[in-house]
C-alpha cells in the first residue's frame, strides 16, 4: 500500500455526461455523473483504497477532490480518467504545444486518498475560482 | 391537438441526426415527446420548456448577486465593451447556427476583436494538419454506401455520437453494403475498452499518447517494410492483421477523434493519420474524417473562411486585415498570456470546458455570456443574455461532420421577447455603430441583398 499513486489522466466524453450537461451543470445529475475519476482496481489496491473513495487528484495546473470508482469502461493500470467538464478542468493543463488545443488527454497525475474531503459543486469550483463563491449559493 | 413534426434536426452533436419526430403542445409552445433522438437529445428538446430557464438578461450587481435588466441595456453594455476593449475575444458558437455566427462575424470586425470557435479546444490541430497534408475525405452518405472497413481511432461514438454507428458507420445497410454490420469490419483503437472498442471486431489496446508510432507502424507495413515485435503497445501480428483488413477492404473509412487532437503530437498525430489515409489509398479505396463535436461546430469553419479567409483563431485586432496563427490567436493561449481585455462566450460554455486557470484570466476583465440556459460561464458573467434555442425554437442552417449544410427548423416558439443569436448580434453592430457615428454598412447591404432578393421573386 502507498500514500499516492502516480496515474496518466485522460478527460474525454462520456453519455451521462453529455446527457447530465444537457439537463443542466447545476443539476444533481451533472454532479453525479462527472466528479468522478475512473481507474483500474489494480491501482486502486496499490492506492490501498476501495471503491467510491474520495480521492484527491493534483497534476502540474491544480488539484481537485472527485470520487474514486471502477471503471465504467475498461481503463488498464496507469491510466486514469475523468470524465470532460468542471471537475476534469480543475487539473487539465493549459500548456497547447502552440496548436490552442490544452492538454486534456496524456498528463501525470497524483492521486491519493481523501476519505474525509467533501466533493465541491460545479458551481463551487467555478464561482470559488473566480472569487465569486457564497455559502448557500448566490 | 398535440401535433408531430417530422424531419426535425438535432442541436447536439457532429452527426447532426435530421430525422427526429417531435411532439409538441397546442399552443405550440412546449415539447411532450421525441422519437429517434438518442438521450441526449432528448434531454436538450425537453429542457427548452424548462421553466428554470432565465428569459431576461441578468447583469451582475456589486454584490455578487445578478439583476434583471432589459434586453436594450444589455445591448448597449455588450457594444460599449467591446468597443472600450483593445483586444476583445469572442469565442464559442459550438451550438448556435450559421446566421448567428455570421451575425458576430460583422460584430467582430467592428470591434476588432479575436473571434475563435470551439474547434480551438477541439479539432484546432485537424485544421492545422489539413492545411499541411490536405483532407481526403467523404460524406456520411458515402460511408453508409461503400465502407465495408471502418476504422474509429482516439473517438468513442458510442458515447460521443450516439447515433453514428447505427446511423452511418457500423449497424446500416447501405447501396454497396447490403449487409450492413455483418459486411463491415471494424477496428478500434484507444487506449480504453471503451464501448465502441466492444462493438470492434480487431480492439487495438494502443499506450495512450503514442498514436503517431502506431500510425507510423502502419504505413510501414503498408509501404511494405517490416515492424518491430511491439509498437506503441501493440503486439506486431496485430498489426499486420488490421493493416492486411483495411488492404483487402473495398473502402476503408478512418474516424478519428480527440484521442489524436487533445494528446501530445496534436496536429501531428492527425497528419501521419492523413498520410496513412493516402497510402491505403494505392491499395483501395479509403477516406478519413474528424469526428467534430457539436451539430453546427464545422459551421464556423465555414462561415468565417467564407467572410475572413481563416476558420478559427481570426484576430481582426490590426483593423487591415484578419490573421490566424493558433498558438498566438488562439483562446487559451490569448487567456494565459492575459492579451485580451474583454471575454463574450457565445453558444458554449468556456467557465465549464476551459482549463480553470485560463477561467481565472479571462475573468479579470468584463466577461459575458450569450446562451439560453444557465452554464457555468453564465454564472461567472458579469451580463448573461439569453437566446432562443437553435434547432429547437430558431431555425437555421448548420453544417454536419462531414461539412454538409442541412437546414435545421424550429419545433416550439421561443419565450416572448428573447431574440435569436442573430437578431441579437444585429443589433450589437447596429448599436456599436450609433456610438462611433459610422454607417451600419452591413446591416445596410444586407437590406439590399434582401430587398433585390425579393425584387427576384
Amino acid at each position: 500500500m502507498k500514500e499516492k499513486i502516480v496515474l496518466n489522466m485522460i478527460t474525454q466524453r462520456a453519455i451521462e455526461e453529455g446527457q447530465a450537461m444537457e439537463k443542466g451543470k447545476t443539476t444533481p445529475e451533472y454532479f453525479k455523473a462527472c466528479s468522478i475519476v475512473e481507474m483500474n482496481p489494480e491501482d486502486m489496491k496499490k492506492l490501498g483504497i476501495w471503491r467510491n473513495t474520495n480521492v484527491r487528484v493534483t497534476s502540474e495546473a491544480g488539484s481537485v477532490i472527485v470520487k474514486a470508482i471502477e471503471p465504467t469502461q475498461y481503463v488498464p493500470p496507469g491510466l486514469a480518467h475523468i470524465r470532460q467538464g468542471v471537475w476534469a478542468n480543475q487539473v487539465v493543463p493549459p500548456r497547447t504545444q502552440s496548436t490552442g488545443t490544452p492538454q486534456y488527454s496524456g498528463f501525470p497525475v497524483t492521486i491519493e486518498p481523501a476519505i474525509d474531503e467533501r466533493i465541491k459543486t460545479a458551481l463551487e469550483l467555478v464561482q470559488g475560482a473566480v472569487g465569486l463563491w457564497k455559502e448557500g449559493g448566490n | 391537438m398535440p401535433k408531430w413534426i417530422t424531419q426535425v434536426g438535432c442541436p447536439y452533436c457532429g452527426s447532426s441526426c435530421d430525422d427526429l419526430e417531435v411532439l409538441v403542445s397546442d399552443d405550440g409552445r412546449k415539447v411532450l415527446e421525441t422519437r429517434n433522438a438518442c438521450v441526449i437529445g432528448n434531454e436538450i428538446f425537453h429542457h427548452a420548456s424548462s421553466p428554470n430557464r432565465p428569459t431576461r438578461p441578468r447583469m451582475r450587481q456589486e454584490d455578487g448577486t445578478v439583476k434583471e435588466i432589459t434586453y436594450d441595456e444589455a445591448i448597449d453594455y455588450t457594444a460599449k465593451a467591446l468597443l472600450k476593449a483593445k483586444k476583445p475575444l469572442i469565442y464559442g458558437f459550438g451550438s448556435t447556427n450559421c446566421e448567428g455566427m455570421s451575425a458576430v462575424g460583422r460584430v467582430a470586425e467592428k470591434a476588432g476583436a479575436v473571434l475563435d470557435n470551439c474547434a480551438s479546444i477541439c479539432h484546432g490541430p485537424s485544421f492545422l494538419a489539413i492545411f499541411d497534408n490536405g483532407y481526403p475525405s467523404c460524406t456520411l452518405g458515402e460511408v453508409k454506401n461503400r465502407a465495408d472497413v471502418v476504422l474509429f481511432w482516439g473517438c468513442n461514438p458510442m458515447h460521443a455520437h450516439p447515433r453514428h454507428t447505427s446511423r452511418y458507420s457500423i449497424f446500416p445497410r447501405g447501396f454497396f453494403t447490403t449487409k450492413g454490420n455483418m459486411q463491415r469490419t471494424i477496428i478500434c483503437v484507444d487506449p480504453r475498452e471503451t464501448d465502441t472498442a466492444k462493438l470492434a471486431d480487431i480492439h487495438l489496446m494502443i499506450d495512450q499518447g503514442h498514436d503517431y508510432e502506431l500510425f507510423d507502424a502502419f504505413r510501414t507495413v503498408l509501404r511494405g517494410h517490416d515492424i518491430p515485435d511491439v509498437v506503441a503497445g501493440i503486439k506486431k501480428e496485430q498489426i499486420l492483421e488490421a493493416a492486411g483488413k483495411m488492404k483487402n477492404g473495398r473502402f476503408v473509412m478512418i474516424f478519428y477523434g480527440m484521442g489524436c487532437c487533445h494528446t501530445d503530437g496534436r496536429n501531428h498525430n492527425v497528419d501521419i493519420a492523413i498520410s496513412t489515409t493516402r497510402d491505403l489509398n494505392s491499395h483501395t479505396k479509403a477516406s478519413i474524417m474528424a469526428m467534430r463535436g457539436h451539430y453546427n461546430i464545422a459551421g464556423p469553419g465555414q462561415v468565417w473562411s467564407w467572410q475572413f479567409g481563416f476558420p478559427y483563431c481570426v484576430d481582426l485586432s490590426r483593423g487591415t486585415h484578419a490573421h490566424m496563427n493558433p498558438g498566438e490567436t488562439s483562446s487559451i493561449d490569448l487567456a494565459m498570456r492575459d492579451e485580451v481585455d474583454c471575454f463574450v462566450n457565445v453558444g458554449t460554455d468556456a467557465g465549464a470546458h476551459f482549463p480553470i486557470e485560463a477561467v481565472r484570466h479571462l475573468k479579470k476583465h468584463p466577461f459575458i455570456t450569450v446562451d439560453p440556459n444557465i452554464c457555468m460561464a453564465s454564472e461567472i458573467s458579469d451580463l448573461h443574455i439569453p437566446v432562443r434555442v437553435v434547432g429547437v425554437e430558431e431555425p437555421g442552417v448548420v453544417y454536419r461532420m462531414d461539412n454538409v449544410p442541412i437546414q435545421f427548423k424550429k419545433v416550439i416558439d421561443g419565450p416572448d421577447g428573447v431574440p435569436s443569436d442573430e437578431e441579437l448580434f444585429d443589433k450589437v453592430y447596429e448599436r456599436m455603430c450609433e456610438l462611433t457615428e459610422t454607417e451600419p454598412i452591413w446591416i445596410l447591404n444586407r437590406g439590399h441583398a434582401h430587398g433585390s432578393s425579393t425584387a427576384e421573386q
